[in-house]
């Protein structure tokens, strides 16, 4: 097991690599330089500026500078943010992402998962099309959609909560709602149709000829091996949701890690974007591993190898 | 002997799109204390059916108890409501089913597969009911019992998992067991090892058995008493020697008559004409007389009666009627027969 996750850490290195190296030169291809902003800036203070950050160097050249930092957890400086590290601008920024997204995430998987299993049971019946009905709405209609109901309904109309503010626990709740309906929806489907699978099969009739009842059949026999289509969708969309929902926090002015991707974007702001990129990456690869070592745990059948032999 | 257990005029329908289809159409049948009963037909015939519908296990809502009684010491099975039937499936009738490979949970220990009964229905703790798991594995021939009682089912083979199942079958020392054609999905060196086990169980448990099976080799191993099922009904009951030696039901005789053996030389083997009735509409009069070479006129409007042939053993053919024509068995059936005698096994053993 620990040969496994260590033969596993070094090719996410070598993932890594091949990430920053494609979004480098990618980025470099992009039209524009940083400073078409500055249109102020004269001739020989653009010079000063790009000398200053390197930028007249052949790419190749900044291409090994950025590598170099990138070993030493040095993702540079950025160019729009006040001169500010990357690191830090990150750090101060995966904060809020992470926290709106991990409670959307818990709370849509949750609710996801209850109402897939009652879907389940009640298999065609009016609460299991009640549950299909609000999971293709999640699904089919934007979440930005839900946010601007959410502030129309629960800021302006009812007054409960500020229409886009940050820096209170409550000022968390609508973006939270506003996010959770992707994982719900999702988790309502994959239980769903994985549950009524499995309902149907010879173990869970075993487990009734042994006089265990439908609660018990469900949650211990069922859930277990339900659970496995959902941890391979869950993962992803968790890395998506709490690296930060461009659009959402855009919405909710909340100050995430996607509202200032955007922006960085924009601007040509290389140390930011290869930083947001590069979180974005390590978070995805390390999620993978997490879902692959718990497929193992959900499912003994798929235990890796090197593991008990 | 005392009959445990009494099924009288057990009708089950299923309800599906094209209408209702009658599974069972009035099969009756008592079980002895400490008897193996089997129950052999071809597929459809409706002996799956029955011996869910003794569990309680029919699927819901396609499946309806028309009419009949179970009757388990005297109660009726029928009107137990589910809450009810949670005590007694597991506690006092178990079944193991026909695929070992698909009737575990793949995600559980099956030390955790055998106590959840324990648990339940004999209010042991985790402990006891481990120590219980372990020794079950050790009586069903499992090696290593204490190492396996940790493994997950993917760890073991066909054969050994049907053993588990019949582990967890056998917890709770139930006064039945149903074995829906435990052999089926086996292999035949398996299948033979399999049929001992359950043999050995019954000698020292003294469990009853319903042993459903479309093997007329495994009933001639294993039962006391066979039912031969077609579309629905029990055609043909009795001790194992009246059906394999006497055979009185042209149904039977076809089954008995269709059994390949390795002695039988140059003969062609004996086939049963047709295919089964459907049961969305079951013909009038007898069901096999379509396919029936010794049909009478009355097979066509009337359904036979179960005449009574001896004490143990019954046949539903108007042959037996008084007034019928004397017709024989064919000859080729008669000489697969006195074939069992002179070998002193009946079937393909």
């Amino acid at each position: 097991m620990a040969r496994y996750i260590l033969r596993r850490l070094g090719y996410m290195i070598v993932t890594l690599f091949i990430i920053a190296t494609l979004s480098f030169f990618l980025m470099k291809m992009l039209p524009g330089s940083p400073l078409n902003a500055e249109d102020k800036l004269s001739e020989e203070q653009k010079a000063i500026v790009l000398e200053k950050y390197g930028l007249n160097d052949p790419v190749p050249v900044q291409y090994v500078r950025y590598l170099t930092g990138l070993v030493q957890g040095d993702l540079g400086i950025s160019f729009k943010f006040d001169n500010t590290p990357v690191t830090q601008i990150l750090m101060d920024r995966i904060g809020p992402s992470a926290l709106v997204g991990f409670q959307a995430m818990v709370i849509g998987t949750i609710l996801g998962i209850a109402l897939g299993l009652i879907a389940a049971v009640f298999h065609n019946g009016f609460l299991d099309y009640t549950s299909t009905i609000i999971a293709v709405l999640g699904t089919s209609i934007p979440s930005f959609v839900f946010a601007g109901l959410l502030q129309y309904v629960f800021a302006v109309e009812l007054g409960w909560f500020p229409v886009a503010l940050w820096g209170e626990p409550e000022h968390t709740i609508l973006p939270t709602i506003a996010l959770a309906i992707t994982p719900l929806a999702t988790a309502a489907r994959f239980i769903r149709t994985e549950m009524v699978d499995v309902l149907g099969s010879n173990y869970m009739l075993t487990a009734k000829a042994k006089g265990i009842s439908q609660a018990g059949r469900v949650w211990k026999h069922g859930f277990r091996n339900a659970l496995i289509p959902l941890v391979t969708v869950i993962g992803p969309m968790a890395v998506n949701i709490m690296t930060g929902s461009m659009v959402i926090e855009q919405i909710f002015a909340i100050p995430g890690i996607g509202e200032q991707f955007v922006s960085s974007v924009l601007v040509n702001d290389y140390p930011t974007i290869m930083g947001t990129t590069l979180l974005y990456a390590f978070a995805f690869i390390v999620i993978i591993l997490i879902v692959d070592l718990l497929y193992g745990l959900i499912d003994p059948r798929i235990r890796v190898t090197g593991g008990n032999k | 002997m005392s009959k445990l257990l009494e099924v009288k005029d057990l009708r089950v329908s299923f309800n599906t799109y094209n209408g209702e289809v009658q599974a069972v159409r009035g099969v009756s049948f008592d079980l002895n204390e400490g008897e193996t009963l089997a129950i052999v037909g071809e597929s459809g015939s409706g002996k799956s059916v029955t011996s869910s519908t003794l569990m309680g296990l029919l699927p819901k809502p396609a499946g309806v108890i028309k009419s009949g009684q179970i009757l388990f010491q005297g109660e009726d099975l029928v009107k137990k409501s589910e809450k009810e039937m949670q005590k007694i499936r597991g506690k006092e009738i178990s079944m193991v089913f026909q695929d070992p490979l698909s009737s575990l949970n793949p995600t559980m220990k099956i030390g955790n597969q055998i106590i959840e009964g324990l648990i339940k229905h004999q209010g042991m703790n985790r402990a006891e009911a481990k120590k219980k798991a372990i020794e079950l594995l050790d009586q069903v021939g499992i090696p290593h019992p204490e190492i396996r009682v940790n493994q997950y089912p993917h760890q073991f083979s066909g054969g050994m998992r049907q053993r588990v199942v019949i582990a967890i079958a056998l917890a709770c020392n139930p006064k039945i067991l149903i074995a829906d054609e435990p052999t089926t999905a086996l292999d035949v060196t398996i299948q033979a090892q399999i049929l001992e086990l359950m043999k050995e169980i019954q000698r020292d448990t003294k469990t009853s058995i319903i042993f459903i099976t479309h093997d007329l080799g495994v009933v001639a191993n294993v039962a006391d008493r066979v039912a031969v099922m077609y579309a629905g009904k029990i055609v043909e009951i009795g001790t194992v020697d009246d059906v394999f030696y006497n055979p009185k039901h042209p149904y039977t005789w076809g089954l008995l008559g269709s059994m390949p053996t390795l002695d039988a030389e140059d003969e062609e083997l004996y086939t049963i004409p047709g295919t089964p009735p459907d049961m969305l509409n079951p013909p009038k009069g007898d069901a096999f007389a379509p396919r029936n070479e010794f049909a009478l006129e009355i097979d066509a409007v009337m359904e036979p009666p179960m005449f009574k042939v001896s004490d143990t053993h019954y046949a539903a053919t108007w042959l037996l009627h008084k007034n019928a024509p004397k017709i024989e068995m064919p000859e080729s059936v008669r000489r697969r027969i006195e074939g069992f005698a002179k070998t002193g096994k009946k079937g393909g053993e």
